[in-house]
């Protein structure tokens, strides 16, 4: 193309090019559009979206694993054990519930929704729902507390072991007393052996 | 005009209200075309832009425009204080006067000066003053960047609208805008555009060239009131928000309201020039003085829709690309315009 064709190819190409630009946009003015009203109306979410996290708190039984799956420790369980003259009750997936839970606390500020809490517990007891909107003034008020406990019950619950683990060393020292112990170190010994530490843990 | 001078005795109350007048016109104007704007631009985009405030958010822009007049007034540390805070008065004195030369409608101009067209590119020149300084006493390189664009481009395409309006006079045979409008007066086909109120051998061949002379001018008016594609000064991408970068609260309004006020102005002298201004396009049907505010403003929202439109469409010009355009595709093709104009009236 000569110098001078291609400045008026130039020029009615640019003109044209301008009118298929608008021929685009001017029909978008009447489409509907592709937004919401936010806080009035909400995007359906995916139905596996991972959101915030919710402890069903009567069905947890203080395994501990979805602490320990945790990769940025958002999860934090307190446990007292409990006494054999209680009944805890038992989970829905008919789990006999062995420990009290003073503290199931959760910072969700810390959570990354990443959803590996969920997998490994064994009463399904912690679950990922839908809600996406706790936003909150005080970085304190996004620990989310799930143990239903009251200082009381704690209390009772401290007091209780206590007393059930002080008879039972009271036992413990009475049965030493009575049947008289052979040389000490062989038999019985209070350490594990080394054999049985070094073992391995079974999968 | 004369109604108002027979109840008001005083001439110089008067005289206050007439150059009042416009300033009410642009204030209600720019709310409107603000939100215009913004409504545009979203549904566009596919969006659906304010809904809050009032019906579909109509009451907006008036909710802006009251943030910016309570903003605090930041003037930079080691700004030139005295041009900064002139520098946006200039700019809107400069939109400002050319109202006074804007045909409304057959009763009222505010000046029925007989250079009226001169007057207008004149003021518009003093726009380019108070952009510059805005830009140089900001004393921050994106400003001066903008200021120095905004510059070369207003100058540049100042060139390209002088020629267009001197092929106008040409036809018309008058400088003075209500002349200009009078001569296009009696329906569509007598629009310059359309080769104007001449015998029809001679409209057929002028025709070509006075649509061309519309299309040139319509495109320099865009550049010469800084939006896309032509919005150089202001490129947000490049320099934050160019000339007015340090601008805050009633001094950035100002701009604002210069801005939109300019894009008032262009059009209105695109339709004064070219589409009759006041007159209707249905000849006697329609028209009359209050009809001719209504067509009038009627026609240069419309081109305003058209550079909003355009506004969303097309992506910016390079600097040179600019340049390009002005001096080597509007400016020649607006000589042989003018030659071709000036053969066919002598013929």
């Amino acid at each position: 193309m000569s110098a001078i064709a291609k400045y008026f190819y130039n020029i009615f190409h640019s003109l044209y090019t301008v009118v298929v630009g608008m021929k685009i946009t001017f029909p978008h003015l009447f489409t509907r559009s592709a937004t919401v009203q936010y806080p009035t109306v909400k995007m359906k979410i995916p139905e596996r979206a991972r959101n915030r996290l919710y402890v069903n708190i009567d069905d947890c039984i203080g395994c501990d694993q979805c602490a320990m799956a945790c990769p940025v420790d958002c999860i934090t369980i307190e446990t007292i054990k409990s006494t054999p003259d209680v009944d805890l009750g038992l989970t829905s997936k008919n789990t006999k519930k062995r420990l009290y839970i003073p503290r199931f606390d959760i910072d969700i500020a810390k959570c990354c929704y990443c959803g590996l809490c969920v997998w490994p517990c064994p009463t399904e007891c912690i679950v990922m729902t839908d809600v996406y909107e706790f936003s909150e003034f005080d970085r304190q008020n996004l620990i989310y507390s799930f143990s239903n406990m009251t200082e009381d019950e704690v209390g009772a619950a401290t007091a209780r072991l206590k007393k059930y683990e002080e008879e039972q060393a009271a036992k413990k020292a009475a049965a030493k007393a009575t049947s008289t112990p052979p040389a000490t170190g062989t038999a019985v010994s209070p350490l594990p052996t080394p054999v049985q530490k070094s073992e391995p843990p079974t999968k | 005009m004369e109604f108002i001078q027979s109840i008001l005795a005083n001439e110089l109350i008067v005289a206050i209200i007439l150059s009042l007048l416009p300033l009410f016109f642009i204030i209600i104007y720019a709310l409107i075309v603000l939100y215009t704007e913004m409504k545009v631009a979203a549904h566009i985009q596919d969006r659906v832009a304010y809904m809050r405030t009032g019906w579909h958010g109509v009451l907006q822009p008036i909710a802006d425009m009251v943030k910016l007049l309570q903003k605090e007034d930041i003037i930079p540390a080691h700004a030139d204080k005295l041009l900064f805070r002139m520098a946006p008065f200039i700019a809107f004195i400069g939109t400002y006067a050319a109202y006074a030369v804007l045909p409304f409608s057959s009763i009222y101009i505010g000046s029925n000066i007989n250079v009226g067209v001169f007057f207008l590119v004149a003021m518009g020149s003093l726009v380019v003053i108070g952009i510059l300084m805005a830009g140089w006493a900001s004393n921050n390189k994106w400003s001066l960047f903008g200021g120095v664009r905004s510059a070369a481009q207003m100058v540049s395409y100042e060139i390209p609208t002088a020629l267009a309006i001197i092929i106008v006079v040409m036809i018309t045979g008058s400088l003075n805008l209500q002349e200009i409008t009078k001569f296009q007066e009696g329906g569509i086909g007598h629009w310059i555009v359309f080769g104007g109120p001449l015998p029809w051998n001679q409209k057929l061949i002028l025709m070509p060239f006075t649509f061309i002379t519309f299309l040139i001018v319509f495109v320099a008016s865009i550049a010469e009131v800084n939006r896309t594609p032509f919005d150089l000064p202001e490129a947000e991408s490049e320099l934050v928000q160019g000339f007015n970068t340090e601008y805050s609260g009633m001094r950035f309004a100002m701009f604002y309201l210069s801005e939109y006020a300019n894009l008032f102005t262009v059009s209105a002298v695109v339709v004064a020039l070219f589409l009759g201004g006041w007159s209707s396009p249905f000849g006697t049907l329609m028209s009359g003085p209050v009809w001719g505010i209504f067509w009038f403003v009627l026609k240069a929202y419309l081109f305003v829709f058209i550079q909003i439109w355009i506004r969303w469409t097309l992506p910016r010009l390079r600097v040179d690309q600019l340049m390009y355009v002005s001096w080597k595709v509007l400016t020649p093709w607006l000589f042989v315009c003018l030659l071709a104009v000036g053969f066919i009236l002598v013929n």
